[in-house]
């Protein structure tokens, strides 16, 4: 078992961590790997930020049968003004 | 000249307009309503489309319209100068002034409209990434569907999900820094 992590793994370790996917010993790790690597330190402070922003962006998406919806009405529109 | 997709614009376009709409009437339906208005009035209007703006813009100048028409439509059939105060209970009446009383600690309303230009900016950025990779990543990230339920609407492995994860936020959070949190 290799017990430092590369950069690009502790990127993506630090992805999953964005989606509460990743492990204990995971997490353990990249906190290990970030004791010691400045440029994954900036990006993982960076991505929890963006996390954050989306969060409390609070965004509001219409269901996927609202959009589908949507999409009929359209395109009997569509269809209706080329037969005209 | 074909400028317009017109059969994409739910899939692009929906979600953004919602998020505009829903702060300034402040009602699912309504919101709806404005939005399946736009798109068939863009539709209707299509060959008035320069291509100065991009398409968003152009839709949003359409809504803008449906929703100042949606305020004239329900001030017209409203008295004039009714003032609604509804109390909770019996006991509070008389207790209104101060309870009406705007309280200056209480800064939510703001909050939500920043909220939302923030929801906005969001969207603006995720619709610069390449548009599967935007999918994705709203599924994931504003939706919160989990990684299976992703991975099999778009048949593909876990592996492949994090990797375009990666990518997405890698460009949003650049695209915010420019044009957000500055």
């Amino acid at each position: 078992m290799k017990f430092f992590l590369k950069c690009d793994d502790a990127a993506h370790v630090c992805d999953k961590t964005q989606y509460k996917e990743a492990g204990l010993f995971d997490k353990l790790m990249l906190k290990i790997h970030l004791l010691m690597c400045k440029l994954c330190r900036g990006y993982a402070k960076r991505n929890t930020k963006l996390t954050k922003t989306i969060q409390s962006a609070d965004i509001k998406t219409l269901c996927p049968e609202e959009k589908e919806r949507l999409k009929t009405r359209l395109q009997d529109e569509i269809e209706n003004g080329y037969n005209s | 000249m074909e400028l317009l997709k017109p059969d994409q614009w739910v899939d692009k376009y929906a979600d953004y307009l919602y998020n505009y709409t829903i702060v300034r009437v402040n009602d699912h339906i309504v919101a709806q309503d404005l939005i399946s208005e736009t798109f068939l009035a863009g539709l209707k209007s299509k060959n008035n489309f320069k291509g100065e703006a991009s398409e968003r813009t152009w839709l949003i100048s359409i809504l803008k319209r449906k929703i100042i028409d949606y305020y004239r439509k329900i001030n017209s059939k409203k008295g004039k100068a009714e003032v609604h105060i509804s109390y909770r209970d019996e006991d509070s009446e008389g207790d209104w002034l101060e309870e009406n009383a705007a309280d200056p600690y209480d800064r939510t309303a703001e909050d939500t409209m920043e909220n939302k230009e923030l929801g906005l900016a969001i969207l603006e950025c995720l619709d610069k990434l390449p548009e599967k990779q935007a999918a994705i990543f709203k599924m994931k990230t504003v939706e919160n569907f989990d990684t299976e339920a992703i991975c099999k609407e778009y048949d593909i492995t876990p592996s492949n999900l994090w990797v375009i994860i990666h990518r997405a936020r890698k460009s949003m959070v650049e695209c915010l820094e420019k044009n957000w949190f500055n």
